[in-house]
C-alpha cells in the first residue's frame, strides 16, 4: 500500500478531455427536444453491436467478437424526447447550427483557431451506450489556451458531438440504456498532457467549467458537464479516467491512478526477474472443476452450478503470489483481473474470481484445496483461479486471465477506467485508439465562413480570467468571483455597473454573495435580470434605501415579482430623515447590556447598534447609525480617545 | 513514383492549385501550417466531387476529418505516401461435405464490408474469402460460392440485369447448387424480387433477395444478420420460392421470409421495412434456434412451394421496356395518357384510388390508347384491398373500356408482370388471360384477416402490445 506519491518522481503526467452539454433547444442531428429527461419508457429496441474490421491488424475473430458481441443491448424509448434516429432507424438530419454555433463561440473564448469546413466523423464505441454503435462527432477548433497557474494550458481542440445513453443497468449478457440524453449536443476540450498533479488536474477542470460556463450556451447542473482524465506516469501508459463528475473528485482519482500505475511497474519487474517477459511467456491451463466445487458449502458456488454452471480452476505458471501484488492503495492485481473477467467475460457474480492462494476456508472433510491442486497439478510457482458461471463464460474468462498477465508484463495497458466512489477505478474497457473513426457518410461538410465567426466573435462573453482580474482589483472575494462567473451573476454585474455607476464590489457581494445565501433559503433569485438589479441599485445610490436592506428587497422582488420600489415599500424599507431616526438613537439606553467583566467600547458600541437596527431596519443606513452612535460615545468630538469611553457611555445610557 | 496517378482526385481551382504548389497530393501524409500558426498532420484524402474547391481535406493522425480554405495554407510538407489499398485479406472459405452449397449472386451494393481508418474509406467484401473475413459464422451454416454478376446500385437495376440475373440463378440451378442467395440494394428489391418470380418459376431451391437498411460498416448493422439468415435460407429453408429476407422487428431478432411478388419496402430507412402487403409472410427465420437443435425457420403460410431437386425450372427472361405506371390523383390530366401513347408505351400501370378508379376526363384518353393497342391496367394505392370495379359505376365505365382490373396484385408487381408478358405476346386475349392468372400470389383470391395489420400508434391497446416488445 502506497499512500504518498511524488508526483515529480514518478513522473506523472496528466490531460483532460472535458465534456460539456450545449443549450441548444434540441438536440444535434434530429428535432428532438434536448434536455427533456424522463425516468419511463414506452417502447424497447434490441440490438447487437458487431466489431467492424480495420485494415490495420490482422482479423483476430475471437478476441473482437468475445469481447462485443456477446451483450444483448436494450434500449428504452420514450416518444416525448426520442425519435427514429436515436433508435438508428433514420439518418441524420443536417447538424444543429445553434449548437456549432455555441461551439465555436466556446473555442473563441479560448483563443482557438475555427476549422473552415466541419467534417463530420463517427468514432466507434461497441459498448452499446450509443445505437448505431458510433457517436458522431466532429472538430470545431484547435490550437487554443488557457491561462493557468502562470503558464499556458494548451487546448489542443474542441470538438463537437452526441451525448450518450445513460445506462440503467449491466448484467451478465444483458446491458439495458435509457435513450433521453443520447443525441443531445455536447462539447469535448481536449487539453495537452501537460498537468502534473492531482491538484494541477482539479483546478484545470474548474478553469475549463468556468470557460464554459462564461459562454452563457452550455448547460448547468448535474451530469451537464463530465470529464475524462487521462493519466500516465514515466514507464506507464495512457489510462483514460471516465466520467469524473466533479473537480474535487478528480485529485484522489488521479492520485491513485498514479499509486497504480507506479505498482504496476512494480509488477512487471517481478515478472520479469521470474523470467515472464513477454506476452507469449504466461502459461494458462483451464481445468473444469465442477465435481470438486460440487462438495463446496460456498452460496456462490452452489447457485453458478445449479443454473447449468461451471467452476473453472485456471492455472497459471509462475505467479504465485502476484494476484496479492498491490496496484490501487488498497486493492490488489486480483481486482485488475476481476476487472477484466466482469467486463470481458460477463461474469459478474461476486467475487467473479478467486486467486487459489486466498481461497476461503473450505471444511475439511472434503479435502477441496488439496483435490483442486492435484487436479490442476499446481507447482509451487503456480497459482490458480476459480472462476464460476457459464462454461463459455469461464473459457473467455480464462483467456482473460492470460492476457491480463500478458499486459502485466509490458506494464501499464491502456485502458478506460470508470470512477467509483472513494477514488477508485475499475476497468470499464481496453483504450480504443484513433483507428475507430472513419467519416460520416451521411452528414455533408459545413463551411465555417469568416463573416460567421466575426459576428460570432461579436457578442462573445468576457473571458473569465479578465473578470476576475477585474473583480479582484475591487477586491472581491476569489470564491464569489468564481460563483459570478458560473453561475451567471458576471454579466448581470457588469451591466448593472455599466447602467448604474454602482460601486463595484458592493454590487459583486449583493449580486454574487447575498443573493447565493437568498438561492440556498429557496427565494427564486434567478427572476432577477438586469432591470430588476438597476432598480434595486438606483434605489440605492438615491439614498431612498440602506445597503443592508438590498437582500431583503431584492427577495421581495424576487418573490412576489414586484418593482424595486413597491418592494422596498411592501418591506417597510424607506429612509427616514436623519433628525428623526437621531432622536430614536438618543433614547436607548444600556439596560441589559451585560458586557461589564470584559468591558470595552467596541462591545458597547456594538450593543447599542445591536439595538437601534433593531428598530431603524430600512429605516436609517446602518452605517450612518454605526457612526453617530461612535461619534456619541467619542463625546462628539469624532476623535477616538480611548481612556474616557466608560464614564461617557454611562451619560449615554442615562 | 508511378503509381500516384491520381493527385488531386475530386480537388479544383484554387485547392488544386494550393496542393500543386506545395508538391502534395491525395494520399500525402502531409505537415500543413496555417496562418494562425496551428499545424494540421495527417492524410490527404480525395475531395467529393460536388464540394468547392476552396478546401483541402485531411484526416489528422488522431482520427478526425478537417476542411482547410487553401488561401489560408501557408506551407505544407509531404512526410510520406501511401495509397489506400482497397483490398481485404483473404481467408479461404472453408468447405465442409457435410453442409448444403450456396451461391452468392451479386448485383452490387455492399452486403459486407471492412474499414480502412487510415482514410476513413469502406471496402466492400464480396469473394467467398473476403466474406469469410467480415461475416466467419457463415462457415458455420453453409459452403459458399460467389459470384459477382454486376456492380450496379439498386436503383440502376433494370431490365438488362433482370434477364442476366435470372439466366444465372438457371446455370446456379443446372449446377445442382441447394440454393441461391441475391445481394441487393433495398430500394428496388421488391421489384426484383416481383419480376424473378416471373422469370424463374418452378425453382427446385429457395432463391433468396437479401440486403442491409444499415450498412455493414456500422456496428449495429443489420447486414450481417440479414447474410447469415439468407443464407440458412437458401441451405435449409423448405420454401422454393422467390423470397426476400430482411429484418422483422427493428430489433436484433429474426428475419422474416416474404413473397417475392407480394412485399414492400414500407419506410424510408426502418430495418423493418418490408412488409408483406395483402398476405402474411412465409415465414421467420432466426439465427438461433428456438431450442438446442430445433429448426431456425417458423412457417406461417401453408401454401408453399417445397424445396425438390428434381423439379426442373423454367428461365423465361422476356421484358418490355415500354411499360410504365401512373399514380393517379385529382387533376390527373389526360395529355399524360395520350402522350405515353404517342411516345409507343404497350402498357400502362393505373395505381387507382379506392377500388380502382380515375376520373371521368381520362376516359376517351384511355380509350384512344387501348384502341391503339396499349394494354391498361388496374390496382390499387392503397396497397391494401383489391380493384372491386363493379362497385361502382365510374368502376363499370372503366372496365367498359378495356381495362384490366388486377385485384390485389400490387401496383410494382403489376408493372413487372406486365413488362414481362408484354416481352412474350401482343395477343390482347393472352395478354387478359396471362395477367389475371397468378403465377406465385400475385393475386391472393382470399385475404387474411390477420394480413392487414398497420397498428395506430398512440391508441392505450397498441401502446399496451408495443410496450411489451421489441420493436
Amino acid at each position: 500500500m502506497l499512500e504518498r506519491l511524488d508526483y515529480e518522481a514518478v513522473g506523472l503526467i496528466s490531460g483532460l478531455e472535458v465534456h460539456q452539454q450545449l443549450l441548444t433547444k434540441h438536440k444535434l442531428f434530429c428535432r428532438c427536444p434536448a434536455g427533456l429527461y424522463t425516468e419511463t419508457h414506452d417502447g424497447e429496441v434490441l440490438r447487437h453491436m458487431r466489431p467492424t474490421l480495420s485494415e490495420l491488424g490482422e482479423y483476430d475473430g475471437t478476441a473482437l467478437m468475445e469481447f462485443k458481441t456477446k451483450k444483448e443491448i436494450i434500449y428504452l424509448l420514450n416518444h416525448l424526447n426520442v425519435c427514429t434516429y436515436e433508435m438508428d432507424d433514420t439518418p441524420p438530419f443536417l447538424v444543429n447550427q445553434e449548437a456549432i454555433d455555441a461551439s465555436i463561440e466556446l473555442c473563441l473564448m479560448m483563443g482557438m483557431d475555427i476549422i473552415d469546413e466541419i467534417h463530420i466523423a463517427r468514432k466507434q464505441y461497441l459498448d452499446g451506450s450509443i445505437p448505431t454503435g458510433f457517436q458522431r462527432t466532429a472538430i470545431i477548433g484547435v490550437n487554443g489556451h488557457l491561462p493557468f497557474h502562470g503558464r499556458k494550458l494548451t487546448i489542443t481542440h474542441v470538438s463537437v458531438e452526441e451525448d450518450s445513453c445513460r445506462e440503467v443497468r449491466d448484467k451478465g449478457h444483458q446491458i439495458v440504456w435509457r435513450t433521453d440524453r443520447l443525441g443531445m449536443p455536447l462539447t469535448e476540450t481536449v487539453t495537452g498532457p501537460e498537468l502534473r498533479t492531482p491538484q494541477e488536474v482539479r483546478d484545470a477542470i474548474l478553469l475549463c467549467g468556468m470557460t464554459a460556463r462564461s459562454t452563457r450556451r452550455v448547460r448547468t447542473g448535474i451530469g451537464a458537464s463530465r470529464q475524462d482524465v487521462n493519466v500516465s506516469v514515466r514507464g506507464g501508459d495512457r489510462c483514460e479516467i471516465k466520467g469524473v463528475p466533479r473537480a474535487g473528485y478528480a485529485v484522489k482519482l488521479v492520485h491513485n491512478e498514479g499509486v497504480r500505475q507506479y505498482n504496476l511497474l512494480k509488477l512487471r519487474e517481478e515478472l520479469h526477474r521470474r523470467g515472464l517477459v513477454s506476452r507469449d511467456s504466461i502459461r494458462i491451463q483451464p481445468f473444469d472443476v465442477s465435481d470438486i466445487c460440487a462438495d463446496v458449502d460456498l452460496g456462490f458456488l452452489r447457485r453458478a452450478l445449479k443454473a447449468g454452471g461451471k467452476v473453472f480452476a485456471v492455472k497459471v505458471e509462475g505467479v504465485a503470489g502476484l494476484a496479492q501484488h498491490p496496484t490501487q492503495p488498497d486493492t490488489f492485481f486480483l481486482d485488475e483481473l476481476r476487472g477484466r473477467i466482469r467486463v470481458i467475460a460477463c461474469l459478474d457474480e461476486a467475487p467473479i474470481v478467486l486467486s487459489g492462494a486466498l481461497l476461503p476456508e473450505f471444511p475439511d472433510k472434503h479435502r477441496v484445496l488439496e483435490r483442486l491442486r492435484k487436479r490442476v497439478q499446481l507447482k509451487e510457482n503456480d497459482d490458480f483461479f476459480l472462476v464460476f458461471g457459464l462454461e463459455e463464460d469461464c473459457r473467455t474468462a480464462a483467456n482473460e486471465i492470460r492476457l491480463r498477465f500478458g499486459d502485466a508484463t509490458q506494464g501499464v495497458p491502456q485502458e478506460t477506467r470508470q470512477a467509483l466512489t472513494g477514488g477508485f477505478t475499475t476497468f470499464e474497457r481496453i483504450l480504443p485508439g484513433p483507428d475507430r473513426m472513419y467519416p460520416d457518410t451521411d452528414s455533408p461538410p459545413t463551411r465555417v465562413t469568416e463573416e460567421r465567426v466575426t459576428s460570432l466573435k461579436a457578442r462573445l462573453q468576457p473571458v473569465p480570467w479578465e473578470r476576475i482580474e477585474r473583480y479582484m482589483a475591487w477586491r472581491v472575494p476569489e470564491e464569489t468571483c468564481h460563483y459570478l462567473i458560473r453561475r451567471g451573476g458576471a454579466e448581470i454585474l457588469d451591466a448593472v455597473i455599466e447602467k448604474t455607476g454602482v460601486d463595484g464590489l458592493l454590487a459583486a457581494i449583493e449580486i454574487g454573495q447575498h443573493s447565493k445565501a437568498l438561492k440556498r433559503a429557496g427565494i427564486p433569485v434567478e427572476r432577477l435580470g438586469v432591470a430588476e438589479w438597476v432598480q434595486i441599485f438606483d434605489l440605492f445610490t438615491e439614498g431612498r434605501i440602506p445597503r443592508e436592506t438590498i437582500p431583503l428587497v431584492a427577495a421581495r422582488v424576487a418573490r412576489d415579482g414586484l418593482g424595486a420600489e413597491a418592494a422596498a415599500s411592501a418591506e417597510g424599507v424607506a429612509i427616514q430623515p436623519r433628525e428623526r431616526w437621531r432622536e430614536q438613537v438618543d433614547h436607548l439606553t444600556m439596560e441589559g447590556y451585560q458586557g461589564e467583566k470584559v468591558d470595552s467600547q467596541e462591545k458597547r458600541l456594538r450593543f447599542l447598534a445591536g439595538r437601534a437596527m433593531e428598530q431603524l431596519l430600512g429605516k436609517a443606513p446602518a452605517k450612518e447609525v454605526a457612526e453617530y452612535l461612535r461619534t456619541k460615545l467619542e463625546g462628539g468630538s469624532g476623535s477616538a480617545s480611548g481612556n474616557t469611553q466608560s464614564v461617557r457611555s454611562t451619560e449615554v445610557a442615562k | 513514383m508511378s503509381d500516384r496517378t491520381d493527385r488531386f482526385q475530386g480537388y479544383r481551382g484554387h485547392a488544386k492549385d494550393t496542393l500543386e504548389k506545395f508538391g502534395i497530393g491525395v494520399w500525402s501524409e502531409a505537415e500543413i501550417v496555417n496562418d494562425e500558426g496551428s499545424v494540421f498532420v495527417g492524410v490527404i484524402l480525395p475531395r467529393s466531387e460536388t464540394a468547392d474547391d476552396l478546401h483541402v481535406v485531411i484526416k489528422l493522425f488522431n482520427g478526425y476529418n478537417v476542411g482547410l480554405r487553401a488561401n489560408r495554407i501557408v506551407s505544407a510538407k509531404e512526410l510520406g505516401y501511401k495509397k489506400a489499398v482497397y483490398k481485404i485479406p483473404e481467408k479461404a472459405f472453408p468447405f465442409d461435405p457435410k453442409k448444403k452449397n450456396v451461391t452468392l449472386l451479386g448485383t452490387g451494393g455492399t452486403i459486407a464490408s471492412r474499414l480502412d481508418y487510415r482514410t476513413g474509406a469502406v471496402i466492400p467484401a464480396f469473394t467467398p474469402g473476403e466474406l469469410y473475413g467480415a461475416v466467419p459464422e457463415l462457415a458455420d451454416i453453409a459452403n459458399l460460392d460467389t459470384q459477382k454478376l454486376f456492380g450496379v446500385f439498386s436503383e440502376n437495376m433494370g431490365p438488362e440485369q433482370y434477364k442476366a440475373l435470372a439466366i444465372a440463378i438457371g446455370k446456379e440451378i443446372e449446377k445442382g447448387v441447394d440454393g441461391i442467395v441475391v445481394g441487393h440494394g433495398t430500394d428496388t428489391m421488391s421489384h426484383t424480387g416481383a419480376i424473378l418470380s416471373f422469370m424463374v418459376q418452378n425453382s427446385p431451391v429457395p432463391i433468396v433477395i437479401v440486403g442491409s437498411q444499415r450498412s455493414s460498416d456500422r456496428p449495429s448493422s443489420d447486414a450481417a444478420l440479414n447474410l447469415m439468415n439468407a443464407v440458412r435460407t437458401a441451405a435449409e429453408c423448405d420454401i422454393a420460392e422467390v423470397m426476400i429476407c430482411m429484418f422483422g422487428p427493428t430489433s436484433d431478432n429474426y428475419d422474416l421470409l416474404h413473397r417475392g411478388t407480394r412485399c414492400r419496402k414500407m419506410h424510408s430507412s426502418y430495418r423493418s421495412t418490408f412488409r408483406t402487403i395483402g398476405a402474411t409472410p412465409l415465414a421467420t427465420v432466426s439465427r438461433y434456434p428456438k431450442d438446442a437443435g430445433g429448426s431456425h425457420f417458423t412457417y406461417i403460410s401453408e401454401e408453399i412451394l417445397r424445396r425438390d431437386k428434381t423439379r426442373r425450372p423454367v428461365i423465361n427472361p422476356s421484358f418490355e421496356e415500354k411499360v410504365t405506371i401512373q399514380y393517379y390523383y385529382p387533376n390527373f390530366n389526360p395529355d399524360i395518357i395520350d402522350g405515353l401513347s404517342a411516345m409507343g408505351y404497350r402498357g400502362l400501370v393505373m395505381a387507382g384510388t379506392g377500388l380502382g378508379h380515375v376520373n371521368k376526363p381520362l376516359y376517351p384518353a384511355i380509350k384512344r390508347a387501348i384502341e391503339k393497342g396499349m394494354t391498361v391496367v388496374m390496382c390499387v394505392q392503397t396497397l391494401w384491398g383489391f380493384a372491386q370495379m363493379y362497385v361502382y359505376d365510374t368502376g363499370r365505365d372503366l372496365l367498359d373500356l378495356g381495362i384490366i382490373p388486377l385485384d390485389n396484385m400490387l401496383p410494382e408487381t403489376a408493372y413487372m408482370k406486365l413488362a414481362w408478358v408484354l416481352g412474350q405476346t401482343d395477343d390482347p386475349t393472352a395478354i387478359r388471360e396471362m395477367m389475371t392468372t397468378a403465377i406465385n400470389h400475385e393475386i391472393e383470391t382470399r385475404e387474411p384477416h390477420n394480413g392487414y395489420l398497420i397498428l395506430q400508434g398512440g391508441l392505450p391497446e397498441v401502446d399496451a402490445f408495443v410496450e411489451k416488445h421489441w420493436k
